[in-house]
């Protein structure tokens, strides 16, 4: 039971009303520690509302997830989501907030001492490669993309949650800083242990990172299963996706 | 200069009148913010509030000052004669720009911001006090300013109902057809309306953000 970090049972979501919207359907799958699981699909499969079933930004309307051996509708949601890392594309940094603040964010809310937060943010910023004496008093506007999605994985750190949530985290990043930061991302989750659960369109990406890959289509978990798998797979949605970055 | 010579020779008076003209814009500036804000913020919560609201707002706006004014002398405990009911018709003037700003400020900010806020795990509570009113605030200030700059003109004419105030000069000039007079009233009044222009404006741009 303890063995999963994150636990999808039959999960659906459906927005709107008359007629309701099945944006999610029926998703299972179970993430452990140190695992990443990618979420592949087109723009519109569901994959983005399945990462925000898991921390609550959007309720299911049937099925259960859980975290940390709880459900999660047994949490209140703040708590819940303290418990959770989540990168986003680009605008997830607070504008107003310098980068030490950013990455203190969470522990700040979790009431800790300065000294304990002004350490913990030299560490994460050494951590994702960005030199603090140059970047702490920065504020986001000042920074390049790729600095910027840095910030991100070192702030979704900064309470050292045992998962992350990471909704194509290298999305608007050029093709190089993009391939940069694959790399580096991949050896700090080898290092970290953490479950993962990834966010991306991008099917090199998702082989690169994933050690399982889930293939979304309209709203259903259609492919669930290793890279190896995944590239033998006849389902015609992965092979669409394979074709595409050939 | 006729002018100078006035102000030296009634030193003690104007100095008093641009007092009691501070006064009258900055309790009535304060009392439409402590209101003002947290109903904007309420509308932000509750849009379906908006129209009725901001409508109200927006009528109280197009009611002409002076008959305003008027119409409060007698209402129990708002008017009467005197600064009382000036403040009151200053809020309620006042009301509109601060409530507005504070409605668009917070409901203009990117919605994913909001959303990553909330994904850390942000209480409402924590939300607006750590990132809506910081990111609104230029907005929000945006409004207080025009308020203030309002305020000053319109306090001008509160001397009608004896709150005193750089109108008196005003109103005894037109009364006596003495141009000086007028514009010793109308003259600090406008630089009080610049200066609180300036000052505001200086403390909006602190809050540009990017």
């Amino acid at each position: 039971m303890t063995a999963t970090v994150v636990e999808l049972r039959g999960v659906s979501c459906r927005l709107g009303t008359a007629p309701p919207r099945v944006i999610v359907h029926d998703v299972s799958f179970a993430v452990a520690p140190g695992e990443t699981l990618v979420l592949l699909g087109r723009s519109g499969s569901g994959k983005t509302t399945t990462l925000k079933l898991i921390n609550r930004l959007i309720d299911p309307s049937a099925g259960e997830v859980v975290v940390g051996g709880r459900p999660t509708g047994a949490v209140p949601p703040f708590r819940l989501r303290r418990g959770i890392g989540y990168v986003i594309q680009e605008v997830g940094l607070l504008p107003h907030l310098t980068v030490a603040e950013n990455i203190g964010l969470v522990p700040r809310l979790e009431g800790w001492a300065n000294q304990r937060i002004d350490a913990r943010v030299q560490e994460l910023l050494n951590l994702v490669g960005l030199a603090p004496e140059r970047f702490a008093q920065r504020r986001p506007h000042e920074l390049s993309g790729g600095q910027r999605q840095r910030v991100g994985v070192a702030r979704a750190l900064a309470v050292d949650p045992p998962l992350l949530l990471l909704d194509e985290p290298f999305g608007a990043l050029d093709p190089i800083t993009r391939a940069e930061l694959q790399r580096e991302f991949k050896g700090l989750s080898a290092r970290l242990g953490k479950a993962m659960v990834f966010v991306t369109h991008d099917v090199r990406e998702g082989l690169l990172l994933g050690n399982r890959i889930g293939m979304m289509q309209d709203g259903r978990l259609v492919f669930l299963g290793t890279p190896e798998e995944f590239r033998r797979s006849p389902h015609p949605e992965v092979r669409a996706f394979l074709e595409a970055a050939a | 200069m006729n002018l100078v010579r006035f102000y030296l020779d009634n030193s003690r008076e104007v100095v008093g009148l641009v007092g009691q003209h501070l006064l009258l814009v900055l309790m009535s500036t304060a009392i439409a913010v402590a209101i003002g804000v947290p109903l904007g913020i309420l509308l932000t919560r509750r849009p379906v509030w908006r129209g009725p609201v901001l409508g109200l707002a927006n009528l109280f706006q197009t009611i002409p000052s002076l008959a305003l004014f008027g119409f409060l002398i007698p209402l129990p405990f708002l008017g009467g004669i005197g600064a009382r009911t000036a403040i009151v018709a200053l809020v309620v003037y006042a009301l509109l720009p601060i409530v507005r700003n504070t409605y668009v400020g917070i409901s203009g900010i990117d919605p994913a911001v909001r959303e990553a806020a909330r994904g850390m795990g942000m209480t409402d509570g924590e939300l607006l006090r750590l990132v809506e009113l910081p990111l609104a605030a230029g907005v929000i200030l945006a409004g207080i300013r025009v308020a203030t700059v309002v305020g000053v003109g319109t306090a001008t004419i509160a001397a009608a109902i004896g709150a005193g105030g750089l109108g008196v000069y005003i109103f005894r000039g037109v009364a006596v057809v003495d141009n000086t007079l007028i514009l010793a009233g109308a003259v600090p009044a406008a630089l009080l309306a610049l200066g609180a222009d300036g000052l505001l404006g200086i403390l909006e741009r602190r809050f540009v953000w990017r």
